[in-house]
């Protein structure tokens, strides 16, 4: 029984336009196995889940369930094969229950009781152990309990091959612990899991098996027990690269930015940020770790003067002069000129930070359009600027005329980080500055960072993947709905202490987004 | 499931396109057209049994047989490339603006109540003065109150400006019997027609010269504003993305409000153009539907103003061709309409596979 094949892809080929998104991929399942596919952004591991789970279809090719070739055409014709997919933006219905939204779309004979159903639902959740209160609404849950409701969903439904995208993203290490629990669980009771990931820590300690892919080509197959960090980093870029980031020490350093008290109230009422106080300082990257919309966003925003706060102030000192301005209520423009140097790298690059259409040269104007008098634009400096970021950043581009929406992930970055270092700022705030970037490219991120930070600029980084946190950063803030719960050292910190830090919360406030 | 393995592959899918060279595409739109032209040419056989080609010729004949046709061409091609280069700047902005209908005519308004009640008063030089400074100021004020009201109250900017198309229309009505010569016949008939007071001057003896090169000196503007300008590089980037713009510290308000303005005076302009350099009369029919056109002609032509020209001809071109078609073979209105639709049916279909392209999956050879 544990060595039968549950799923099997032969040669799956498919292109979008001229971009080869996966490019004759083998793999095989057994059941009660878990099998990690590893792969940088843009591998193609997502493409190929999807085409699994019915949303793409391929364009040669074949799937085997079970030893006969399947045709899965549809997300239902893959329910119907028994496959189950848990995105990575989960599909809940917000103002049901956990039990509703399990049961919703099935079709069932006889009339509908969601008591039984629930005690069905609540069996299974038994027996692999997962801890949810099925009566619970989803607005009220954490990404976490969210993610098991996903899980449970199509379990409910059968599901005998699961395939999970990304599913640690969003997880603490205490929750990720608990979700690798009952993953083995499913293993014991030989189901066949797939999880799609680029962290290498979590492949060794979860999977039996590896199949990296690596721009669409399917590099391999090994053994989780026969590898280690350093075989599959090369499997996956191609070559060797050293892991290691460096922190330097910086001596001098000047409290930059006080952040005082800071509140800040959404249009619909919630309290995003709940009386924030922090330092940042110059020549240090202050990390800021949290749970995806805790207030990050709102806290890096409200700093750059795009949203109006309610309590609290923003003091920059000055390094020129020692003045000492109150940055509060003071829109972009007004803050560049009081001479504060802030550059700001937004999470959301094309939707704020660049301008998807426009080609790079007008995406550096961005910054400096309106400097000059005269109602023309002046596009000299402009191009002279992303000449010289495509060349010392290395962003692979046909031209500076191409928009930006057509670069890649990690080049659309490097115009962003280069025009906002150009700027030469005293802060410099980063919010998520590596996401969906190859291994290459982040280090490259890193290595930006680290050379602002020596010049005495006070770098603020908003990060996810703790590790980095705890390698790149002086001292990380540690932000919980809304609040600070821990401002830790991160030379001497562990990861578990941030992430008891980041699920803290005092007096049991709750906030969604 | 049927296990049984006769397998039903779907045929082909289709597949966005990355890029596409610019000769493909306009073959691909060459194509269209020639399509459409057949698909026409059948449909007048079987709906009419007249001979296509002979169609075909009557409308050339009928868009440029003459010289007055074509100087008839030319003048309606510069009218309604004129309000499209009024919408342009708003759609470019992502601000929905259907009200260019409401703003040519309270252009026309103004210039109309200047001809009646200052024609006989002011020299001609300050006349005209007046009437564009009027005409502008009323399409302008035409254009802000929407714009206002989206830009503080975010309001839906489409069915505002579509509302002030019937205010506009009414209130032009209610000036119609007003100023209506006989009184109450509700025609105003020709203004000024002994002294041509406030008549745009004909140009070496061509009547409509004067509209054409006003015309043409606004698509150069329009095309240095867009593409030059600071003002132009604020548009593109309310129009991509608000958040950028707040990003980078762009009032989004006063560029909204702005925009509108300009449009709405340009499209008073059109008014002016309509009232005193074309018709020399005001019916609530002046602006003829073109404010709705012209969106069509902005977007095919993909808000370049250059490209405009031609988007514009050949659309006029086809409705006056069209238009010949009914009169010359005596069919009803309606048949040229049909044609027109057909035809632009196809130009704007040609988008889809200039951005798409279809693929059909290949047999598997160990099957």
């Amino acid at each position: 029984m544990s060595t039968q094949v549950a799923i099997e892809l032969k040669n799956i080929t498919k292109t979008f336009g001229n971009v080869v998104a996966n490019k004759d991929v083998n793999l095989t399942v057994n059941r009660g196995e878990i099998l990690s596919i590893l792969g940088e952004n843009g591998s193609g591991k997502t493409t190929l889940m999807n085409m699994i789970s019915g949303i793409y279809f391929p364009d040669h090719g074949q799937i085997f369930i079970n030893g006969e070739e399947a045709l899965i055409k549809s997300p239902k014709d893959a329910f119907d094969y028994k496959i189950g997919m848990i995105h990575q933006h989960f599909k809940l219905v917000d103002v049901f229950t956990a039990a509703e939204n399990i049961v919703l779309g099935l079709e069932e004979k006889g009339r509908y009781n969601i008591k039984k159903s629930t005690a069905e639902i609540q069996k299974i959740c038994d027996k692999y152990g997962f801890d949810i209160d099925l009566n619970k609404k989803i607005y009220e849950m954490s990404v976490s309990e969210k993610q098991t409701v996903e899980i449970v969903k199509v379990l409910y439904r059968g599901a005998d091959i699961l395939i999970l995208d990304e599913p640690t993203a969003v997880l603490t290490p205490q929750e990720i612990k608990k979700l690798f629990d009952v993953l083995r669980n499913m293993r014991k009771d030989s189901k066949s899991i797939i999880i799609i990931t680029h962290k290498l820590n979590e492949v060794l300690e979860i999977s039996d098996k590896v199949s990296v892919l690596r721009k669409g080509e399917y590099i391999g197959t090994v053994q989780t027990s026969e590898a280690n960090e350093s075989i599959l980093t090369e499997m996956m870029v191609g070559k060797k690269i050293d892991l290691n980031i460096e922190r330097s020490d910086v001596e001098e350093k000047a409290d930059r930015l006080l952040i005082n008290n800071m509140c800040y109230v959404s249009r619909e009422g919630v309290k995003v940020l709940n009386h924030v106080t922090f330092a940042a300082r110059s020549g240090e990257i202050l990390g800021i770790a949290g749970i995806a919309g805790s207030g990050q966003r709102e806290l890096l925003e409200s700093i750059a003067g795009l949203r109006k706060l309610k309590h609290g102030s923003i003091i920059y000192n000055n390094p020129k002069n020692g003045n000492q301005e109150n940055l509060r209520d003071k829109t972009p423009v007004e803050i560049r000129e009081l001479g504060v140097r802030l550059s700001f790298v937004p999470e959301d690059r094309l939707g704020m930070g660049l301008v998807g259409n426009m080609d790079i040269v007008d995406n550096m104007m961005l910054r400096s359009y309106k400097k000059g008098k005269g109602v023309f634009l002046e596009r000299k400096g402009p191009k002279d600027l992303a000449n010289k970021i495509i060349d010392e950043l290395e962003v692979v581009t046909p031209s500076a005329n191409t928009p930006v929406r057509n670069l890649s992930g990690g080049n659309v970055q490097k115009v962003l980080v280069g025009r906002e270092i150009a700027a030469s700022p005293t802060v410099l705030m980063a919010a998520y500055p590596v996401r969906g970037l190859d291994i290459n490219s982040s280090y490259l991120i890193y290595n930006l960072l680290n050379e602002q930070k020596e010049k005495g600029v006070a770098v603020i980084f908003v990060g996810e993947d703790l590790d980095v946190l705890l390698e790149l950063c002086d001292r990380i803030v540690v932000i919980s709905s809304g609040q600070i719960s821990g401002i830790v050292d991160a030379r001497t910190t562990t990861k578990e202490e941030i992430g008891l830090l980041m699920t803290k919360t005092d007096g049991g406030e709750k906030n969604e987004q | 499931m049927s296990s049984n393995n006769k397998v039903h592959e779907p045929l082909f899918h289709v597949v966005k396109r990355s890029n596409i060279p610019t000769w493909k595409s306009w073959i691909i739109r060459g194509l269209s057209i020639l399509v459409a032209l057949i698909i026409c040419g059948l449909v007048t056989v079987i709906m009419t049994g007249e001979n296509p080609f002979e169609v075909y010729g009557t409308m050339i004949k009928g868009a440029i047989g003459t010289e007055r046709r074509i100087w008839t061409l030319a003048q309606n091609t510069a009218i309604l490339l004129c309000v499209a280069l009024a919408v342009t700047p708003a759609f470019k902005m992502k601000f929905w603006n259907i009200g260019a209908e409401g703003q040519v005519l309270v252009g026309g308004l103004a210039t109309a109540a200047c001809m009646i009640f200052l024609g006989d008063k002011l020299p001609t030089w300050l006349l005209f003065i007046v009437m564009f400074a009027t005409s502008m100021l009323a399409g302008a004020l035409w254009g802000f109150i929407p714009a206002f009201f989206k830009a503080n109250w975010n309001t839906n900017e489409t069915l505002f400006t579509l509302m002030m198309n019937y205010i506009a229309i009414q209130i032009v009505s209610y000036f119609c019997y007003e100023w209506s010569v006989p009184k109450g016949s509700g025609h105003i008939g020709t203004i000024n027609g002994a002294t041509e007071a406030g008549w745009l001057p004909a140009i070496g003896g061509k009547a409509y010269l004067c509209n054409i090169l006003i015309v043409a000196a606004i698509t150069v503007f329009m095309y240095v504003y867009l593409k030059y300008s600071k003002h132009g590089y604020e548009i593109s980037v309310v129009g991509e993305s608000e958040n950028t713009a707040k990003y980078i510290g762009i009032n989004v308000k006063k560029v909204i409000v702005r925009t509108m303005i300009m449009s709405g005076a340009i499209c008073g302009i059109v008014g002016l153009l309509m009232v005193s350099g074309t018709d020399r009369t005001l019916t609530r029919d002046t602006a003829g539907g073109r404010g709705f056109t012209a969106i069509m002609v902005s977007w095919l032509a993909k808000f370049n103003p250059i490209y405009m020209i031609f988007t514009a001809l050949l659309l006029v071109f086809l409705q006056r061709g069209a238009g010949e078609i009914s009169t010359t073979f005596g069919l009803n209105e309606s048949f040229s309409e049909i044609l027109t639709g057909i035809i632009i049916f196809f130009i704007i279909g040609s988008e889809f596979f200039i951005n798409y392209s279809l693929k059909f999956r290949e047999k598997e050879a160990n099957k």
